[in-house]
């Protein structure tokens, strides 16, 4: 199945290139094209072999010496013919490599200029893509709130609330352990129809205390507080569907 | 003081395929940047230099046409095709096989592969470098890629590496 769409994006995705929906869908078109999986691995393999050859030559001492030279010792400009001329120009292009060093070095300083609730919403939609993946979606499966609550028992330092909503069209399919925004979550999995649903579980903290909902790239999700914890519940389904979790888990 | 001057050496080493070459445009190039200082908008540096290096290859690479095509390569440093010279190249113990290959893909395939691979560059990067729409990036890196294996799995003839 030559896939000519996804042999370009074979290579976004190699390089880190495709936002996180593009990525998640390739890696699942990867699951059923033997074909890309082969192309990738060659690719990869590649890629590997050029970073191994050590191909990247460096300015030689001479040329770098030259250029840093030029601005203090003018009488050594020789090939040009205007050495007078020469020396200011050096001497400008140093100062200008000096702001240009400048600017970088402010750029990277620069804050994101992103909420925390952003950076952190953002980092729990990853971390939903993330557990779409084959194998990572439960670390404990099972459909028994009596089951799912203890096995957070010592691997998380709280007792995350964790409830079965079956009934009301929620099944519980399992909990898992995840990491955003450099600290670790309870994530509790749902299922609505075909759709999946995680509701990260963490204790609430001041500096992240924030409720609100807000939609990414086809996704949605829907923050609360509830008795000292924080809640977010991140899925493809509607916005309505996660304020009807959100009145469930509230009603308990 | 020079803080992107390796890679501006690297870019020109390669789209030149010559050291002593890369060095003389390379120093143009840091000239024509001081020059061209008024244009600059606080943004990336280093893209910003490496688009002056690039234009100044392609300049330098338009004037010298005639005696870049007769330019000598060292034959006897050519290594010898093998069975499988792709997997050969794969092991990566083969730097001379992989330079010949890349050395022999048209400029606009090396430059991209160079800025990538050995760069490091972003797409976003690589579209402000190469003064081409950012959506491009990804299916120009596709061809050079495909051609580099082609050329890593076939290795060229020399008359036919000549004329490139």
């Amino acid at each position: 199945m030559p896939c000519e769409q996804t042999q370009n994006q074979l290579h976004g995705y190699l390089d880190g290139e495709l936002d996180p929906v593009s990525a998640a869908s390739f890696e699942k078109h990867l699951e059923t094209c033997p074909d890309c999986k082969q192309t990738l691995a060659a690719e990869e393999a590649l890629h590997q072999s050029i970073q191994k050859a050590n191909l990247y030559e460096r300015a030689p001492e001479s040329l770098r010496k030259s250029l840093m030279g030029k601005s203090e010792a003018r009488s050594e400009v020789k090939p040009f013919p205007a050495p007078r001329a020469f020396a200011w120009q050096w001497l400008a292009a140093a100062a200008v490599f000096l702001l240009a060093a400048l600017a970088g070095w402010q750029q990277l300083q620069k804050p994101q200029g992103l909420s925390e609730s952003q950076v952190m919403a953002a980092a729990l939609l990853d971390a939903h893509l993330r557990s779409l993946q084959p194998g990572h979606l439960t670390d404990v499966e099972s459909t028994d709130q009596h089951t799912v609550k203890p096995w957070f028992d010592g691997r998380i330092d709280f007792a995350p609330p964790v409830r079965d909503f079956a009934n009301d069209g929620f099944p519980l399919l399992g909990g898992r352990l995840d990491v955003a925004g450099g600290r670790t979550v309870a994530a509790l999995v749902y299922a609505r129809r075909k759709h999946i649903i995680n509701v990260f579980v963490e204790k609430s903290q001041s500096e992240n205390y924030w409720n609100g909902a807000g939609e990414s790239q086809g996704y949605h999700w829907l923050v609360w507080q509830q008795n000292g914890f924080s809640f977010c519940a991140v899925s493809d389904v509607s916005p309505a569907d996660l304020a009807q979790l959100q009145q469930h888990f509230l009603a308990q | 003081m020079l803080p992107h001057l390796d890679a501006a050496f690297n870019l020109a080493r390669w789209l030149l395929r010559n050291r002593t070459d890369a060095e003389d445009v390379t120093q143009d190039a840091v000239v024509r940047a001081f020059r061209a200082f008024g244009t600059y908008r606080s943004g990336n540096a280093r893209a910003w230099l490496l688009q002056i290096v690039r234009n100044t290859c392609f300049t330098w690479l338009r004037q010298n046409r005639m005696a870049a095509e007769f330019m000598e390569f060292d034959e006897t440093t050519m290594p010898q095709e093998s069975e499988n010279p792709e997997t050969l190249a794969l092991e990566g113990s083969n730097r001379e096989q992989l330079t010949r290959a890349l050395e022999g893909l048209p400029e606009s395939f090396r430059e991209i592969l160079v800025l990538r691979e050995l760069e490091g560059c972003s797409y976003k990067e690589i579209a402000e470098i190469t003064s081409r729409p950012i959506g491009t990036v990804m299916s120009a890196l596709a061809r050079a890629r495909g051609q580099l294996r082609t050329a890593l799995s076939n290795p060229a003839p020399k008359e036919a590496r000549r004329a490139v």
